[in-house]
């Protein structure tokens, strides 16, 4: 309890009180620049876009990997914990490499707002297809079977059975997803460019106010994204909850 | 028949074009000017002190880390105390706090300036932020959970009947779990080791902050790509994250070597 204190909660209790430090008043001031909200905003919006496409994507990469038998599965299985192992700003590289303007295609989406929502994609591909994966293999196939011979078709059957025994694990991988995706920092420094208004994320807002020494604006914007990641999580979680209790 | 294979194209052209081609590619350019080119960019002094220090980081955090994941995750499974689930819920805390906002807080803390305790710190020639010892406190932060979440489970899962029987043989406290309790947890903490290395190695942004950047002093290998990149030096910058691409294959290797040992116990 002492480690964990003198590592993780002493600092960020430091946060809370620091973005504090001028009172309420300057607390909302610091959050409330046009800066801070355009960039507030993006990181919110870019992060729901993410999950949703997370949510489809990852569903559908679970579906293939448990359902489905090719040559080299195990190795597309072990390729999904790429992202998390390699290194945030190596991530962004990579990404750069390829759609960035040196493209070998010609598609260049560095320092667009596109390239923020890539980068996240990027770090927070594990999150739904590792919640899916064990609840898919666990799924036993006689319900499907017998909605099919009472003459269900493939998309009724995916519908009405798969999808509602999927959806708490949905659920809590987009969670995960959406509170990485609202702090992600590494991989975005490289490919987004930081344009204040454009492509600059909260993330990257709070680093360039560290850099111009307003800790105070710095430590506010961090409280809310807290917040936002926080609560997030306990929504997901209670939301994840839910489903299963439907389900039973 | 016709849907299985769409399927199939779909899932994995996704992950051709998402995963797959770009990291190809980070090795492809890395050897663009040839192998000579990207061997020299990354035995130059300051990659070689990025790597030296990128190593310090992973030597300090991860053992810390683990002794401390091992300690808690025992506390949080075996005892029954006031504040547990707290300290259950607090220990991920790390996974939702933005890599920038822990680099941000220790400088609250620590920062000569701006931190609590950095100007008696600094009045005994302690210097935290802007040297090796913030980066590693940076660096566990955002380690922390990783050993905690994958034996929690594990030590759920053997139960106390083993730990009991020895006890009631005569087995003190630091025998039981010496000869008992870590050798049936022991793949859970290998798994999640190596899941701290990869995370130490790579942290980018949290050390970022606190490090000031100084190029042959306080950079680690991401730094450094990072740095040569933007000084347009882009075959330095290429080689050194292949260096660092490679790490996470090993990882990848690792886990995968790992996990089916965990799931037998």
């Amino acid at each position: 309890m002492a480690y964990l204190s003198i590592v993780a909660l002493i600092p960020l209790a430091a946060v809370l009180f620091k973005s504090l430090d001028g009172g309420l008043d300057s607390f909302w001031t610091a959050i409330s620049t046009p800066q801070a909200i355009a960039a507030l905003c993006l990181t919110l919006i870019a992060s729901v876009i993410v999950v949703l496409i997370n949510a489809v994507t990852g569903t559908l990469i679970a579906w293939v990997l448990v359902r489905d038998e090719f040559r080299g599965k195990g190795f597309v299985n072990s390729l999904i914990d790429l992202p998390f192992a390699l290194p945030t700003i190596v991530a962004g590289l990579t990404l750069l490499a390829f759609y960035g303007q040196d493209s070998p295609v010609g598609v260049n989406v560095a320092f667009t707002k596109v390239s923020v929502v890539l980068a996240l994609l990027f770090v927070t591909l594990p999150f739904v297809v590792r919640a899916v994966q064990p609840v898919l293999l666990e799924l036993d196939t006689e319900m499907e079977e017998a909605a099919e011979s009472l003459g269900a078709g493939k998309f009724t059957v995916f519908r009405r059975i798969i999808l509602p025994n999927l959806m708490p694990a949905i659920i809590a991988g987009g969670g995960l997803a959406f509170a990485r995706a609202v702090g992600e920092f590494g991989s975005l420094v490289l490919i987004t460019g930081n344009v204040p208004f454009d492509t600059q994320v909260a993330s990257v807002f709070i680093f360039a106010q560290v850099e111009s020494d307003n800790p105070i604006g710095a430590a506010a914007v961090s409280v809310v994204l807290l917040v936002v990641a926080l609560v997030v999580l306990l929504f997901f979680g209670l939301l994840s909850k839910k489903a299963l209790r439907h389900e039973e | 028949m016709r849907s299985k294979y769409t399927l199939r194209f779909l899932a994995l052209g996704y992950l051709v074009l998402l995963v797959g081609i770009p990291v190809v590619l980070v090795f492809i350019n890395a050897f663009q000017d040839g192998i000579a080119a990207a061997w020299g960019s990354v035995t130059t002094p300051e990659a070689q002190h990025a790597f030296y220090m990128t190593v310090v980081m992973v030597v300090v955090a991860v053992p810390l880390n683990t002794i401390f994941g091992v300690l808690c995750a025992l506390a949080i499974v075996r005892q029954r105390f006031r504040g547990r689930a707290l300290l259950n819920a607090m220990v991920d805390l790390p996974f939702a706090v933005s890599p920038v906002v822990v680099g941000l807080a220790l400088l609250l803390v620590y920062g000569r300036r701006d931190g609590w305790i950095g100007e008696w710190l600094a009045e005994r020639g302690i210097q935290v932020i802007f040297s090796t010892p913030g980066m590693i406190l940076a660096t566990m932060f955002v380690s922390l959970p990783f050993v905690v979440r994958e034996v929690i489970p594990v030590l759920r899962e053997i139960g106390t009947e083993q730990e009991q029987a020895a006890a009631t043989l005569g087995a003190g406290r630091f025998q039981t779990f010496f000869r008992v309790t870590l050798p049936a947890i022991r793949w859970g903490v290998a798994y999640g080791v190596v899941l701290t290395t990869a995370r130490a190695l790579g942290e980018f942004g949290a050390v970022s902050v606190v490090s000031g950047k100084l190029s042959g002093r306080t950079e680690t290998l991401p730094l450094f790509v990072e740095n040569r990149y933007q000084r347009f030096d882009e075959t330095a910058a290429y080689a050194a994250s292949v260096v660092l691409a490679l790490l996470a294959l090993a990882t990848l290797v690792a886990m995968n070597l790992i996990k089916p040992k965990e799931a037998r116990g």
